[in-house]
Parts: C-alpha cells; sequence; structure tokens
C-alpha cells in the first residue's frame, strides 16, 4: 500500500483495493507484495482460439529469461512448438521505432524548451498523464513497439495467408501488466490490433519445455538486430537515437525524480530522455521469471552474435500511421471538486484534519498516509474514527486501569498517555 | 471574501535536499485544487528559485502560502544578511553565490529576476542586516 507511487491502494476489511483511475500499472505492489495479494489481468491461452493463424509477439526481454540458449532463433522455434504459427519479434518494430525517433525527437524537441520524453513504458506514460500536466506534451506521438509489431505482423500475415485481418490473432508476450492495460485500453490511439496479452511467466513455462526440440531442428526466424534487442535493457531505446544528449532512468522511484526535475525545468538542455518503471528496464518487468542482471548478461550475449540492424524500414513507405492520433492529455484525477471554491473548502477540512492526525503514517487505518487519510475522510471514503489514535481516545473514555489501557493502545500511540 | 488555503513550510539551510519540498507541495496540493498547468507552474517555478535562494543565501526560511479561488500568494521570508543594492540583484546573471555553489549549477543570478517574471504581483522588502521577505503574487482568473 505504502510502496504505491500514485497512492491507488487502500486496504479495506484484511483486502488491498486499487482505486482503477489512480492505477498507471507500473506493477509495484505485485513487486513488492511477498503475500501475492495482487495478480496481473492477463489473457489465459485460450485468448487464441478461434483464430484461423496465431502469432506470437515476443518482447525483447523474453529472450534473456533462458540460460542454456545461444541463439535467438532456437526461442522463436519453441514459440512455434507450442501452438504459435508464425512469430514477429517486437524488437523488429522497436528498431523501425528507432528510426522513426531519430526524425520525430528533433522535430518534437525544436518545439519545446525541455527534453522530448520516451512513450514505450505505458507505466511511465500513464504516470505523466496523471501528474505532470506540464510534461503531457513532451511524449514522443510515436506508438510503442508492441502495437507497431502487431499492426506489421498483421499486414504481413494478410499478404502470406491470404486470410482475412480479423481471423489473424497477434499475440504480445508481456514482460509487465503495464502492457496489458496499454494493449487493451490504449492512450492516444482507438485500437492495438493486439488480440491477446500472454504473461511472459507462464509462457516460459511451455517453451522451457520444448526448448531442446526446438534446438535440434532450428528454424532461422530472428530478423532484428542488436538496436531492436537491446530496447530490453535501460540505455537500449536511447542507444538507437544516435544522439549522446540524453538521460535514462529505470525502476519507479528514479523516474518520479527525473520527472520531479523536468517538472521544474530544470535539466532543459537535454534532446531526449528514456524513462522506464521497471529496474534495469524491461528485463525487469515483474512477469519475467530470471533475475533482471542474468537476463541482461544474457542479452548481451545472444544480441553480440547479430547484426547492428535487421534493416526493417522501407524507404517508400509513409510510416505516419505509426505515430499517436492524439496527444497526451491530462487526467486529473487527484481533483478535489470540479467547482474550485468548492475545492478550496475540501482542501481546508483535510488540513485541519490532519493536524489532529499522529503525522506517522503508519498505515492501520487503511490508507497510505496520514494526509491520504484525511483526504479519504473529507472525501467520505473513511471515518475519522478508522485512525488508531481515535480508537485510543475512545479506549481512554472506558472505565479501565491506566495499566488495562496499556495493553490496548499499541506502543507507538502510548506517549499520548497522560500518566507518561 | 471566499475562503483561503493556508500552507507553511520551513526551508532548512545548507539543505540543497530539502529545497523544493516546499513547492513540490504546493504544486500538488495546487492540482487538486484543479488549478490549470501554466498557474501551477509559474507558482511552483517562482518558489522553487524563491527557495533555493533562501538556501544559499540566508540559511533558510519560511514559506507561507494562502491559496484562494482567484489567486496565489506566496510569502518568502527570511532572516538573512539582506540585500544591499536591490536594483543590481533584480537584474538578471548577478549573483553573489559562493563560487562552489555555482558549480552545482546554481547561481546563474536569474532567481530574483525569475520570481518577478513568472508572478503578476512582487514585493521585496529587504534590511541588511535583518533579512528579506518576498511577497509574489500569482493570478488564477
Amino acid at each position: 500500500m505504502k510502496r504505491c507511487p500514485t497512492e491507488a491502494i487502500r486496504v479495506r476489511a484484511g483486502k488491498a483495493y486499487i482505486i482503477s483511475e489512480r492505477c498507471i500499472d507500473c506493477g509495484e505492489c505485485i513487486r513488492t507484495c511477498q503475500h501475492r495479494a495482487k495478480k496481473v489481468n492477463a489473457d489465459e491461452f485460450d485468448v487464441m482460439d478461434g483464430f484461423k493463424w496465431k502469432i506470437a509477439l515476443p518482447a525483447p526481454s523474453f529472450y534473456g529469461q533462458f540460460e542454456g540458449v545461444k541463439d535467438i532463433n532456437t526461442i522463436l522455434t519453441a514459440l512455434k512448438l507450442i501452438g504459435f504459427d508464425d512469430v514477429f519479434e517486437v524488437s523488429r518494430a522497436a528498431e523501425l521505432v528507432s528510426y522513426l525517433s531519430q526524425k520525430a525527437v528533433k522535430e518534437l524537441r525544436n518545439k519545446l524548451d525541455g527534453p522530448v520524453i520516451s512513450s514505450a513504458c505505458p507505466a511511465v506514460v500513464r504516470l505523466i498523464r496523471v501528474r505532470y500536466p506540464q510534461l503531457c506534451g513532451n511524449v514522443l506521438p510515436i506508438n510503442e513497439p508492441m502495437v507497431i509489431a502487431a499492426r506489421m505482423a498483421r499486414a504481413e500475415a494478410v499478404k502470406k495467408t491470404g486470410l482475412k485481418p480479423e481471423e489473424i490473432g497477434t499475440f504480445f508476450i508481456t514482460p509487465c501488466p503495464a502492457k496489458v492495460t496499454a494493449a487493451k485500453a490504449p492512450l492516444g490511439i482507438e485500437d492495438t490490433q493486439v488480440s491477446g496479452v500472454l504473461p511472459a511467466s507462464k509462457v516460459y513455462t511451455k517453451v522451457l519445455s520444448v526448448l531442446r526440440k526446438a534446438a535440434e531442428n532450428t528454424e532461422l526466424l530472428a530478423a532484428s538486430g542488436r538496436i531492436g534487442v537491446s530496447w530490453a535493457m535501460g540505455g537500449g531505446e536511447t542507444a538507437g537515437l544516435l544522439n549522446k544528449n540524453t538521460l535514462r532512468a529505470h525502476s519507479i522511484e528514479h523516474v518520479i525524480k527525473v520527472l520531479d526535475e523536468l517538472d521544474n525545468e530544470k535539466m532543459q538542455n537535454l534532446d531526449f530522455v528514456e524513462l522506464g518503471a521497471c529496474p534495469g528496464g524491461c528485463v525487469g518487468g515483474v512477469l519475467h521469471v530470471a533475475n533482471p542482471f542474468a537476463a541482461e548478461a544474457k542479452l548481451k550475449e545472444l544480441r553480440s552474435y547479430l547484426p547492428l540492424t535487421g534493416r526493417p524500414v522501407d524507404e517508400d513507405r509513409d510510416y505516419s500511421d505509426f505515430y499517436l492520433e492524439k496527444t497526451l492529455e491530462f487526467e486529473p484525477v487527484y481533483k478535489l471538486a470540479d467547482d474550485r471554491v468548492k475545492a478550496i473548502e475540501k482542501q481546508r477540512a483535510i488540513n485541519r484534519l490532519q493536524e489532529c492526525l499522529p503525522g506517522l503514517d503508519c498505515g492501520i487505518c487503511g490508507s497510505p498516509s496520514c494526509r491520504a487519510f484525511a483526504e479519504d475522510v473529507i472525501n467520505g471514503k473513511a471515518e475519522e474514527g478508522d485512525c488508531i489514535v481515535r480508537i485510543s481516545d475512545e479506549l481512554r473514555k472506558l472505565p479501565l486501569s491506566p495499566e488495562e489501557l496499556r495493553h490496548l493502545i499499541p506502543l507507538p500511540f502510548r506517549h499520548r498517555e497522560p500518566s507518561e | 471574501m471566499s475562503e483561503t488555503v493556508k500552507l507553511n513550510y520551513t526551508v532548512d539551510g545548507d539543505d540543497f535536499l530539502a529545497a523544493g519540498t516546499a513547492s513540490s507541495d504546493v504544486k500538488r496540493v495546487l492540482r487538486q485544487l484543479g488549478f490549470g498547468s501554466d498557474i501551477i507552474r509559474k507558482v511552483s517555478i517562482a518558489m522553487y528559485e524563491g527557495e533555493i535562494n533562501m538556501v544559499i543565501h540566508a540559511d533558510g526560511g519560511s514559506v507561507e502560502v494562502e491559496i484562494l479561488d482567484d489567486r496565489i500568494k506566496v510569502i518568502l521570508a527570511d532572516r538573512g544578511p539582506g540585500i544591499p543594492d536591490v536594483e543590481k540583484a533584480m537584474s538578471e546573471g548577478f549573483s553573489t553565490a559562493p563560487e562552489e555553489i555555482r558549480d552545482l549549477g546554481f547561481g546563474a543570478g536569474m532567481g530574483l529576476p525569475n520570481m518577478k517574471k513568472y508572478t503578476d504581483e512582487f514585493y521585496l522588502e529587504t534590511e541588511v542586516g535583518v533579512g528579506t521577505t518576498v511577497t509574489m503574487v500569482v493570478y488564477a482568473a
């Protein structure tokens, strides 16, 4: 609850709930909670049923999961063995995004006072949307590689198979919950063309069981180069930009620090900022099985056998359809009231209540901090009496001896007893 | 007169890490109250510059913020050395920040000019040896 960067979690009657409009799908709660209280809303394998041609879209970070593998083709062949008709590497689309970004970053940068911000991590984009109204215009207006991969894969498959577009299923193998939401409820476009999102952890188990067979008879399916595969790791996207005036930061707390600085109009000399919610980049996604550092080492080995790029660019093609249809719009999810006078009234009440709270941010009330609790009370989502200090006050009114009270009031709040 | 939200902060001297916490908090409250991003930007930048000034020159101070539905008032008060030549201090590029502070990227001589630039009303009271009080108002109509 306290680790949630947008204060979206509340505990009620022993269960953790998410305030969905505040959730940015960063996965921090899944990473943190040892009790596995939070799970990802990804698809099951039956999402593939009913499609005549099924294409796997593996995120490049998926390649880093298998210790013994020396060749990306082995993993791609294994995906075909577990029931996909074809594979389309998301790293191929990433290379295309790198190519398009080289120009798009320059264009947008000229219109801005500060750097362009990457649009690749949906959790970061959603964080900007709810917390940084000033920075919404800095987000790169290009679709993330997953979406571009789905579109390219489907278009190629239509040509290859002669099937109708709706008969072709595209299934992204995701390292994180943010991509699930990005596929199903995208920002800036209407339809992602992603038919389903499968958690990397589940596909991992299936692939593992056929890896040996895949190694014996490997198909040559890999079509992307080092630039595309490197997107799985922190710094991969900036490397593809061929611009040295960039910054990169990964893991949600570092991302917030960088965004705060940008919001204060610091770091304005940079051209581009690559931000990712997971430590180390997508290899640190909560749905990945391998240790992120081991996965990074593995990817570095795998990419060393690859050409610099798989040459995904068709010089004659106009790629404007890969741009976002709308610029990012600020979503005021923390607004207290639409009417400002009412909002001020509420804020005054919050401040008054907060002054009476202990300020320990213990979380016993089910809100992440005393301030959040005060807001919840004023918004009618909690009651003043839910605070343990208030409960202690009530207990003191009972006909109990100081000794009995000592046992009823938890240690951190006992100092309020007049006898001590 | 309509109701006001009052916020009070203490800025510690010699602590660059703490500088900016007050303006961040004000930013959060202004967002909750539904102010537009341009208004939030003006207030937070002017206030952040003021906080930095208090850390560099005055060994800290206090900030009082009053939020009304049509304007935001920020009062920055310190008991620092005061400003001997206000006109000079208000000119862009003039700075008395020590070398080591400039090495950190601060002290570009834009603090006070920026505070004036980003606000609709700007008042500076100062007395050498006593301290400085800056009052800024941003209209939000």
